[in-house]
């Protein structure tokens, strides 16, 4: 089992959320989240002040998949996500040790 | 606690004397009713809604105009400012505040105390002050702009004055600063003697709050983690309806200024409306052509700009001139603005740049462009202004601190000074 972290244009969740859906994933869990890459910030101009604005509001995707499922979300949401220009994100993957549904306290990819 | 107690007992004599005063101010009232004939119902009506205006310059204008532009966690103490201070400066007003101003002249240099109470200060018009309106029209008209001056000062000590200092320093600025100066211009005092000029309070209210803004900006020194926290307004669209708020007030502040529903009353309309439109396109262009890009923080400070450099000859110049006092506004604001961003003393919502610059460019444009007006006044007043206000600074300082402690800063004027948030 595999956790996909996707951090991507907020912009974009409505469209990546549903193209997951579409390849069968059955949940996901969302946070707004602040950064920044190669992208680095913006500027802003208050009567002549300015500001670098550094972090970027983001939004990161969390999905828990099986080994098998994995090569088809990654590719769904670099699919989806993409704009072609800078800042539209990454995608981190990590072993996934154990799952658990609390309701029924099945483990494992049942649980997913 | 120990702030609430010295409140209250300096709080304590004010109400005291309201108590004593009331009957005396009621009787007037009813003996005035039957006033005679000289008084003209246009001009009357037009102070009057003139009034009104100038209120709303205060409150919501000037209220939403700076509480925009601070953090959010300020916007509630910052608002407080204007709106206390515009109680505060009524209620000492019809105490002594008028006749400090108006009263009978003493030696060119105040106002005796003689109207004390509004004593003697009835309805029927009085021949220096509004020859055509009640007298309590006047007062009440005049009131608007001796609270109007302080509110505006509170842009130099945003996000970190303690309210109780405010409190104490509002009524020591009405008493010591804006009666003295308002009565040599505009009461009959030695500047108006020499032939100085001031339409609409160029001088006395938008000079006098630079000068005294700078003073407190230097007093105070600067917040925490000014030139590197992010200090962007919270909320720019309160800033737009606060300018445009201003704008909409100020054709009382300039054209009630008349005194009457007359042909001086258009003219100050006419060059106040014209000066704030072309401040604020040439703001824009000279950010624009700076900055790469237009803004709307810069539109709305050129429009303040603007108005208040036109306030000094609002009544003087002609529509043409007062499109070249906008444009002097807009440019010189901005150049002021910029190059203190590299000085580093920090006038939190630019007081002087705006005000100050924009009153002393007014009066020195009124004395090139009105007909048959000279200016000598405002380099007198500017000195007058920022000696004394060290003082009155030094002293509240003293007696109860100006400045928020380091915690209550970081947290916020609106919990630390007020117990509640604006946005929960």
């Amino acid at each position: 089992m595999k956790l996909v972290e996707a951090i991507i244009k907020p912009f974009k969740l409505d469209e990546v959320k549903d193209a997951l859906l579409e390849v069968g994933v059955q949940g996901m869990t969302v946070s707004e989240v602040k950064g920044f890459g190669r992208q680095k910030g913006h500027k802003e101009t208050y009567r002549g002040t300015e500001y670098t604005i550094e972090f970027v509001p983001k939004v990161k995707i969390e999905v828990a998949v099986a080994d098998g499922q994995v090569q088809r979300v990654i590719e769904t949401i670099t699919r989806t996500a993409r704009t072609g220009s800078i800042g539209d994100g990454k995608i981190f993957v990590r072993d996934l040790g154990a799952v658990v549904r609390i309701r029924t306290g099945e483990t494992g990819e049942s649980a997913l | 606690m120990t702030i609430l107690t010295r409140c209250g007992i300096g709080i304590l004599p004010a109400v005291m004397f309201v108590a004593l005063t009331a009957s005396g101010v009621w009787a007037q009232g009813v003996a005035g009713t039957q006033g005679p004939a000289r008084i003209n119902s246009g001009d009357t009506a037009w102070v009057l809604a003139s009034t009104a205006l100038v209120l709303a310059m205060i409150a919501p204008g000037l209220t939403l105009f700076y509480g925009g532009l601070v953090r959010s966690k300020n916007v509630l103490g910052t608002i407080m400012h204007s709106f206390v201070i515009l109680c505060l400066v009524s209620v000492m007003w019809v105490l002594w505040g008028y006749s400090l101003v108006y009263g009978p002249d003493r030696g060119g240099v105040i106002g005796g105390l003689d109207w004390a109470g509004l004593s003697g200060v009835g309805l029927d018009p009085n021949p220096s002050h509004g020859p055509t309106i009640p007298h309590q029209a006047f007062v009440l008209f005049q009131l608007m702009f001796a609270a109007f001056t302080p509110a505006l000062i509170t842009g130099a000590f945003a996000e970190r004055m303690r309210f109780s200092a405010l409190l104490l320093f509002a009524v020591l600025w009405s008493v010591f600063i804006y009666s003295p100066l308002a009565h040599w211009l505009w009461a009959g005092g030695w500047l108006a003697r020499l032939g100085a000029v001031d339409f609409a309070g160029g001088a006395v209210v938008h000079t006098s709050a630079g000068v005294s803004a700078l003073a407190c900006a230097l007093v105070l020194g600067r917040r925490r983690g000014y030139g590197s926290d992010y200090m962007a307004p919270h909320n720019l669209p309160f800033v737009l309806v606060g300018t445009g708020l201003l704008w909409f007030g100020w054709l009382g502040f300039n054209g009630g200024s008349a005194l009457g529903a007359n042909a001086t009353a258009v003219g100050a309309l006419m060059a106040t409306h014209l000066a704030a439109a072309t401040a604020a396109l040439a703001w824009m262009v000279a950010e624009w052509l700076h900055r790469g890009k237009p803004t709307a923080l810069g539109v709305a400070s050129g429009a303040v700009a603007g108005l208040a450099t036109v306030t000094a000859g609002a009544g003087y110049v002609g529509p043409l001139s007062a499109m070249l006092v906008g444009v002097a506004a807009g440019l010189s604001c901005y150049l002021v603005i910029v190059w203190k961003g590299k000085i580093g003393y920090d006038d939190t919502l630019d007081v002087v740049g705006i005000h100050g610059v924009g009153g002393v460019v007014g009066m020195l444009a009124t004395g090139l462009l009105a007909s048959s007006a000279v200016n000598p006044g405002g380099p007198d007043g500017l000195f007058f202004g920022h000696a004394a206000q060290f003082g009155i600074l030094k002293l509240v300082d003293g007696l109860i601190g100006l400045r928020i402690s380091p915690e209550e800063e970081a947290i916020g004027l609106d919990l630390s000074q007020h117990n509640e948030r604006a946005y929960s």
